[in-house]
């Protein structure tokens, strides 16, 4: 078949919502490839879509128009009966975890496994085997009350985990987290994509989860698919307004104290060059200085990428130097207006 | 103080009163545990939404719960006689009682059911949950403590609308109090009566609040 490598393809995929006089986009023809065995990130700001979306791969919300492909089959064609057959193959986790609040932990991680029809003893044995690869295995007999949100989520994951699912969905999985549990969850979304090679589908709303742990990412914004590609290409070269809005957001928020009248330059280094001193080179050979705003590096799958935007020169004979030096190394460099 | 004789007739009483009582909740649950469910199965944000058929449902329960009890009694003295061929003693209350109760245990278990966050329903649906399997899995079972919390506010006002029943010739407590206090003016028998109501309705909210938080496990 063609496109084999797809597990999750969205075609033409409309969502509207009926209102008095008007028709509402959620999903405006959404068109997408989720490639088995990777991480995929879509991104958007709130009300962007991505949670419509998310909901419309497991067909939570029926989509208007359009096909959702799973694994080769169309779900939008599916009987009642085969579209519950076919969900279980696609696990699910929330950002408020949605576990059983009236059972244990061990007893949440069964329940899948109970609708699926699968034996008490067999469902207990698995879901004990499952709380251990989440790190909970002392913790089966607790109920979601005596969990941390941490823990909360690890178990949610287990349960999605039950039946031995080929794609995990995660809608917005830390956003109600805490920075260290969240790199704590990530890495182990990033380790059952390793071990289990399950495709991973995650929505978020931040720049720095999607940095964290994917491979591919897609842009939403009002709707529609802004942009799309690997991670890499996205942050370093972002090309539409809703990416750039995305990958600048939060050192704007950090930084708004600068004059207006300087030009500010993002520079942009990616593997090799991350250790070379460009910068200290440039200042020697231009004899002016510029004034360093921001400065990230990120280990992005394995390699350095790092980002740095400085403040050039007021001179704009200097300031124009530097840009062409820069041009001239291998580094990426842009002006960017940066307030 | 009394004579045996009314000792006797007070033990009677609290018998029939908790006879009635209790019997009436579990026949109303009967009918209201099915219909509340169906409400909000039914609901537009339901797992089987059915717009016709909860606008009926609903409108029937508002008739019977608008109804007030005393004329509810004298209105279905027919099919009260019908089902068990009397129309006095706490036998034959039990039929208004039932009629009276399902709607409102209808609209108790509807609150407790919607109490339920839909994220957890989300949850089972996404791993190809039925909705029947949603209802007795998931609504139910989340729901126990405050279905709980709805059966002990249930049945404290079955009691006081069993004791209104005495008037047109139920049994028990309520009958007590009024053929002694008020139509014979013997006061203290009336308070008696009173106080008594007083105590059952205390421990039947006691010990169902009591169950119902044991078997809460979110805290």
């Amino acid at each position: 078949m063609k496109n084999s490598d797809a597990i999750i393809r969205l075609q033409d995929l409309c969502k509207t919502y009926q209102s008095k006089n008007t028709t509402v986009y959620a999903l405006d023809k959404i068109n997408l490839e989720i490639k088995r065995g990777e991480i995929f990130g879509i991104i958007g700001m709130s009300g962007a879509g991505k949670s419509t979306l998310v909901r419309c791969i497991n067909l939570l919300e029926k989509p208007t128009s359009g096909d959702v492909i799973f694994d080769n089959q169309n779900l939008t064609l599916l009987s009642p009966q085969k579209l519950r057959e076919a969900r279980r193959s696609m696990g699910m986790i929330f950002q408020q975890f949605n576990l059983l609040m009236q059972r244990t932990a061990l007893e949440n991680v069964c329940f899948p496994m109970e609708i699926a029809g699968i034996k008490k003893q067999e469902a207990q044995a698995r879901a004990a085997e499952l709380l251990e690869i989440v790190g909970l295995a002392d913790r089966k007999n607790s109920y979601p009350s005596q969990l941390s949100g941490g823990q909360k989520q690890r178990v949610a994951i287990a349960r999605a985990l039950a039946t031995n699912p080929k794609v995990l969905l995660c809608d917005e999985a830390t956003s109600a987290l805490d920075p260290n549990t969240t790199r704590g969850v990530l890495e182990l979304l990033k380790d059952i994509n390793k071990r289990l090679g399950i495709t991973v589908v995650i929505i978020t709303h931040e720049m720095s989860v999607i940095e964290e742990v994917c491979q591919r990412v897609a842009i939403i914004d009002s709707s529609k698919i802004a942009e799309i590609g690997t991670v890499e290409q996205i942050f370093t070269s972002p090309k539409s307004d809703a990416a750039k809005h995305l990958i600048y957001q939060e050192p704007k928020k950090e930084n708004s104290f600068q004059e207006k009248e300087n030009r500010c330059c993002r520079i942009v280094f990616n593997g090799g060059t991350a250790f070379e001193p460009i910068l200290g080179k440039m200042i020697l050979e231009c004899q002016d200085t510029v004034n360093i705003l921001y400065a990230n590096t990120k280990n992005i799958d394995g390699e350095v990428y790092g980002e740095m935007i400085v403040q050039l020169p007021k001179d704009d004979r200097s300031a124009n130097r530097m840009l062409a030096y820069l041009k001239n190394t291998n580094v990426q460099a842009e002006e960017v207006d940066y307030v | 103080m009394f004579s045996n004789a009314m000792t006797l007739l007070i033990a009677k009483g609290i018998g029939e009163t908790l006879y009635m009582t209790l019997v009436s909740t579990l026949v109303a649950y009967v009918f209201g545990l099915p219909l509340g469910l169906a409400l909000v199965a039914t609901d537009k944000d339901g797992i089987f939404p059915f717009a016709g058929i909860n606008q009926i449902l609903g409108i029937i329960i508002n008739i019977l719960r608008s109804i007030p009890f005393l004329i509810l009694m004298v209105l279905i003295i027919p099919l009260t006689r019908a089902i068990t061929g009397t129309i006095i003693g706490s036998t034959a209350t039990i039929v208004p009682l039932v009629i009276a109760a399902a709607p409102f245990i209808a609209r108790l278990v509807e609150s407790s059911l919607k109490e339920v966050d839909h994220g957890i329903v989300e949850a089972a649906e996404s791993m190809g949950a039925t909705p029947w399997e949603i209802m007795f899995k998931v609504l139910l079972p989340e729901a126990k403590p405050s279905l709980l919390v709805g059966s002990a506010i249930a049945v404290t006002t079955i009691l006081s609308y069993s004791a209104m029943a005495g008037i047109i010739g139920g049994g028990g407590l309520g009958a007590i109090a009024l053929n002694y206090g008020l139509y014979r003016y013997q006061k203290d028998i009336m308070i008696i009566t009173v106080i008594l109501l007083v105590i059952i309705v205390q421990i039947l909210q006691e010990t169902g609040m009591k169950i119902a938080k044991r078997s809460d496990k979110r805290n």
